[in-house]
């Protein structure tokens, strides 16, 4: 991978972000105040398919396996209002656990 | 410590063993230290640059990587708007804070439901997370394979549970569950059919259906998409 192609991907990242931030401050008071309640649905949205693709995704196929067990444990903690820390070495443990079972 | 600090840092200390095997990883499909460096200190979005060392790893071309990196980069662009109000001055200040706005600074921004503390947890969930993402680079390319895979521990299933945790404030009104479903819903169904990235794009079109349920409550949800609290 050549320093171009860092550069590259460097720009392009920084660049989508500021194009965020500072695009929609570029927008009249009006317009972004009007466009704030939709913007505050973006991480439901997002954060919902970044569980449900990281919990059942592997490349481009979806499959089963022992993160779904760790993610349903972890589901259980945040239901349960167990604090962030518990919620993640849960759903890790649960996860570890599981596989640990199936090479046994 | 603030109780938003102290999930910062736990997010932050998960994303440094991924860091230690984005490390790991992009030393074995031959990437310099310097590289290696530079493309975590810089690019600073961890999808993006396991996509475009396994593209490297796998033998494709450096365009092919820096293509399926943005796929995956171009979504921070949706968290602009969500944390542009915490963000400092104007032009080059505001800039260089947008480096910071990923999926977990925006997470971790969202939970308060003030705007001091959003601003005090954007910060340091961005600085715990950039630290401890170059350090893990670091370490996890001078060891190298010593590590092992991160999958024994179940570190793969330490994200989605993190971010369903972070989700959870934001599917308290029914605006927000729509949208959360719907998104869900479609990168679900995207996901065999486009490139990794794709999926979590079109997510955002969930934000459609989650505004059109809104009935009159709409008008008073707060800018920080936790009215309910």
């Amino acid at each position: 991978m050549s320093w171009w192609a860092i550069a590259a991907m460097a720009a392009g990242a920084f660049g989508f972000k500021v194009l965020g931030v500072l695009g929609f401050g570029q927008l009249s008071e009006r317009l972004a105040s009007r466009l704030a309640p939709l913007a505050a649905l973006i991480p439901a949205a997002l954060f919902s398919a970044l569980v449900a693709v990281q919990t059942f995704g592997d490349g481009r196929s979806l499959t089963i396996d022992a993160r779904l067990c760790g993610v349903g444990v972890g589901l259980f903690a945040v239901w349960r209002r167990a604090p962030f820390v518990v919620v993640v070495l849960a759903a890790m443990t649960a996860t570890a656990l599981v596989r640990w079972q199936t090479i046994l | 410590m603030s109780e938003h600090r102290r999930e910062g840092l736990v997010l932050a200390i998960a994303v440094g063993i991924v860091g230690a095997t984005f490390g790991v990883l992009a030393d074995a499909a031959g990437l310099s230290l310097p590289k290696v460096v530079a493309m975590s200190a810089l690019v600073f979005t961890g999808a993006s640059q396991f996509a475009a060392v396994s593209v490297i790893d796998s033998g494709g071309s450096g365009l092919a990587a820096v293509g399926s990196a943005m796929l995956l980069a171009a979504r921070n662009a949706l968290y602009g708007p969500v944390v542009a109000r915490l963000l400092p001055g104007r032009g080059l200040t505001r800039a260089a804070s947008a480096h910071l706005v990923i999926d977990e600074t925006t997470a971790m921004a969202t939970l308060p439901d003030n705007d001091v503390d959003a601003r005090d947890a954007f910060w340091w969930t961005g600085l715990w997370l950039w630290s401890l993402w170059n350090i893990g680079t670091v370490v996890g390319a001078l060891l190298g394979s010593v590590i092992g895979e991160p999958e024994t521990w179940g570190l793969d299933a330490a994200f989605p549970a993190a971010f369903a945790a972070l989700l959870a404030p934001h599917i308290r009104s029914k605006p927000g569950r729509v949208a959360a479903l719907t998104g869900a819903a479609i990168a679900i169904v995207a996901v065999p059919m486009t490139p990794s990235g794709v999926p979590l794009l079109l997510a955002a079109i969930g934000i459609a259906p989650g505004w059109l349920a809104r009935g009159n409550r709409g008008r008073s949800s707060s800018q920080l998409g936790n009215d309910e609290q």
